[in-house]
């Protein structure tokens, strides 16, 4: 490869590893931090098209960044691209993670620690709590939609099921759902 | 199966069946603790605030975290390079035929039914991790070839946590009713409940 090819790989990287050090929480934070390093300075990508990627990014498999990061590095140099730009974005998370994951186990004997971790578990019951508040108010739209939710909650709680299958079935049931609804018309 | 191997493809199938952001790993990563008892329930609430205090979005700091303790550096990165690979097929494969993706009809009802299921799983580890956190329940998955019904134990001492329930409805009602604080990213409510937790010995300890 060239040497510019090279420096343009390069820049993906590197953009997208700034981009994960910026991104606190999850792939919404993200958006604002998008839209002013890819849009704004690189002009890597328009506006609309931003949007348009975000938004595949919500409904396909994986992580909401990772997937719009995945589309720029492949607009911008193809496959290579694309998986270079997402080893950017996640090269952070890996160093600082691992960083971090190394001190806790060193000092969770301590009982300091401990409790400061007692007393985190209950605010992360909450944060998770709070998602799926959030989530129901765009996923649960009508009644067919409760049933699934309420299905899924209650098999997810009481049964011992990898959630692929759930996954799955939903798909499943939501592609015949609209179809009986298209044929009853 | 060695332990990177494993590692790769269960994080190969919490990427490819997550639908939804960093949330959305969590019931997986769930399934995975049980299946190869790498950590507890305890633990991935740990990760799970960790992840949410550091940079870097939640799903990959979550994938990174597990790998860790899994199996140390190379599993971190095992992890996160399984969790990342469907969704750099996928998007690729999609890129290729963007407009037809986006006006198939069979994707958007497929997500008509996936979007509360995906939902519904999130709500489902939410109870049990409520259940763990504040009150003495614990969900018992059965063994292997014992059926797929999940058992309902006590671990004894008191039903209820009532210093976790009170910090609980604190934080509740300021995340969710009090103006401008509700905006304030986690980190400082985890903060505040590391703060909590120590003054009031949440562990016991």
């Amino acid at each position: 490869m060239e040497v510019s090819g090279l420096k343009e790989l390069w820049e993906l990287f590197w953009t997208f590893a700034k981009m994960g050090v910026m991104t606190f929480g999850g792939g919404y934070a993200m958006l604002p931090i998008l839209q002013r390093e890819v849009v704004e300075n690189k002009h890597w990508a328009t506006e609309e098209e931003l949007v348009d990627y975000f938004a595949i990014g919500q409904c396909t498999p994986g992580i909401i960044a990772v997937n719009t990061a995945t589309f720029i590095g492949q607009k911008k140099r193809g496959a290579v691209g694309g998986i270079v730009a997402t080893l950017g974005l996640v090269f952070p998370s890996v160093v600082i993670i691992s960083i971090l994951a190394g001190l806790i186990t060193n000092f969770s004997h301590l009982a300091w620690v401990k409790n400061a971790f007692a007393g985190i578990q209950v605010c992360v019951c909450v944060l998770i709590f709070n998602a799926v508040r959030k989530l129901l108010k765009k996923s649960v739209i009508d009644k067919r939609t409760a049933a699934i939710f309420l299905l899924v909650l209650s098999g997810g709680t009481f049964l011992n099921i990898s959630p692929v299958w759930f996954v799955i079935a939903a798909a499943a049931i939501g592609i015949l759902l609209k179809e009986l609804e298209a044929k009853g018309k | 199966m060695s332990v990177y191997l494993r590692l790769f493809w269960e994080f190969f199938k919490t990427g490819l069946f997550a639908v939804g952001g960093g949330m959305a790993t969590l019931p997986f990563l769930k399934d995975i603790g049980e299946s190869t008892g790498w950590y507890t329930y305890t633990e991935l609430m740990n990760m799970l605030a960790v992840s949410e205090s550091t940079p870097g979005p939640i799903g990959i700091n979550m994938a990174t975290y597990v790998g860790f303790t899994a199996a140390g550096i190379p599993g971190a990165v095992i992890a996160t390079i399984g969790e990342v690979t469907p969704s750099i097929i996928v998007i690729l494969i999609i890129a290729a035929m963007l407009k037809k993706f986006r006006d198939s009809k069979y994707v958007n009802n497929a997500f008509y039914g996936l979007r509360p299921a995906s939902t519904g799983l999130i709500g489902a580890a939410c109870v049990t991790v409520v259940l763990e956190v504040l009150t003495t329940v614990r969900v018992v998955s059965p063994g292997a070839g014992e059926g797929i019904v999940n058992g309902f134990a006590l671990t004894g001492g008191s039903l209820l946590n009532w210093q976790g329930l009170a910090l609980a409805a604190v934080l509740v009602a300021l995340t969710n009713w009090v103006k401008k604080v509700k905006d304030w990213h986690p980190i400082v409510f985890i903060g505040v409940s590391a703060v909590v937790g120590v003054a009031f010995h949440f562990a016991g300890v």
